[in-house]
């Protein structure tokens, strides 16, 4: 794989958390942080630190390096301000000072593309979304059927699911993901990106992908369900 | 597997992801529903999955731990010294 996938430019769609980031919002924000307003600046970093971390792991080796870069980025943010003329999104400018950065730090450090686009299905041994175990066995009648309900977690308290706990849960199953599947779902479902730009910026089929994000979403599924039915 | 094979609840889990991605042909989408629509089991286990992504979409909303904020903050403090940037 070379360069090319990393390229492309996506540009970001509205995901999760971005509704208040409108372009009027976005002009004022600017207009702000060049006359040096420093709550402008503490109103970006909490809107988009923690994405630009989670992109820039993609193409650094740990975490302190991401986090070196992502300063880096706001660095260059500040002094690249007063070239800033609007014509893409805040968002989108943002990320691609970060995604410049990061690769071109993650190729100093030998890693320089995202672990999806080297990911070969062929070669991946399969895995079942949930354990077999939890199915009848082929000699019973109903073979392939539940043999007791996973639970309907309409039913759990809403603060249960949003606990601080329950994050943890996620995250560190998420972090138990091999890094492949962690990429992707990483950008669909915390981020929010639509797939295609998923695609384009992991460099990475559609169908890949789905597979990706399947065995992902199974497995946080898991974890979830392994904690919530046992407390 | 033909059209008039049933689905088994261990064959369904593993649509999920593509029946929610919409790239289900139609005829295994039909399928899909009308399994559905008799087992409870599949449709607690379509409902975890929902409400995993929708969980995840809110890790988002995270704090930018208070070191990496100080720093931003030096950072900004720094740049303002040395401004003017209009």
């Amino acid at each position: 794989m070379d360069q090319e996938a990393g390229d492309m430019i996506w540009s970001p769609q509205a995901g999760a958390g971005a509704e208040s980031s409108g372009p009027a919002d976005e002009l004022s924000l600017i207009a702000a942080l060049r006359s040096g307003d420093e709550r402008a600046f503490e109103t970006l970093i909490d809107r988009y630190h923690g994405s630009l971390l989670r992109l820039a792991m993609l193409y650094v080796p740990s975490h302190a390096v991401a986090e070196e870069v992502v300063q880096e980025t706001w660095l260059g943010v500040l002094q690249g301000l007063g070239r800033f003329e609007g014509r893409s999104s805040l968002k989108t400018w943002l990320f691609r000072i970060l995604t410049n950065r990061a690769r071109t730090r993650g190729q100093r450090e030998g890693r320089s593309i995202p672990f999806s686009a080297v990911w070969n299905p062929d070669t991946d041994p399969g895995e079942p979304a949930v354990e077999p175990e939890r199915f009848r066995p082929r000699e019973d009648k109903w073979h392939g059927g539940w043999k007791s309900y996973p639970h309907n977690w309409d039913e759990l308290p809403e603060e249960r699911l949003l606990s601080a706990e329950t994050r943890a849960q996620i995250q560190q199953a998420i972090d138990a993901l091999p890094d492949s599947q962690r990429e992707v779902i990483t950008l669909r479902d915390i981020e929010g990106w639509a797939s295609e730009d998923v695609c384009n910026v992991l460099g990475i089929s559609e169908s890949n992908q789905r597979v990706l994000l399947h065995r992902a979403r199974s497995k946080v599924r898991r974890a979830l369900e392994r904690y919530l039915d046992n407390v | 597997m033909t059209d008039d094979t049933t689905l088994t609840c261990q064959d369904l889990v593993e649509l999920v992801t593509d029946y929610l991605e919409g790239s289900l042909s139609a005829q295994e989408q039909a399928r899909f529903e009308k399994h559905l629509d008799t087992c409870t089991g599949c449709r607690n286990y379509l409902g975890q999955i929902r409400l995993t992504i929708g969980a995840l979409g809110r890790l988002t909303e995270e704090t930018i731990p208070a070191q990496a904020r100080d720093d931003l903050l030096s950072v900004f403090r720094d740049w303002k010294k040395a401004g003017p940037h209009a």
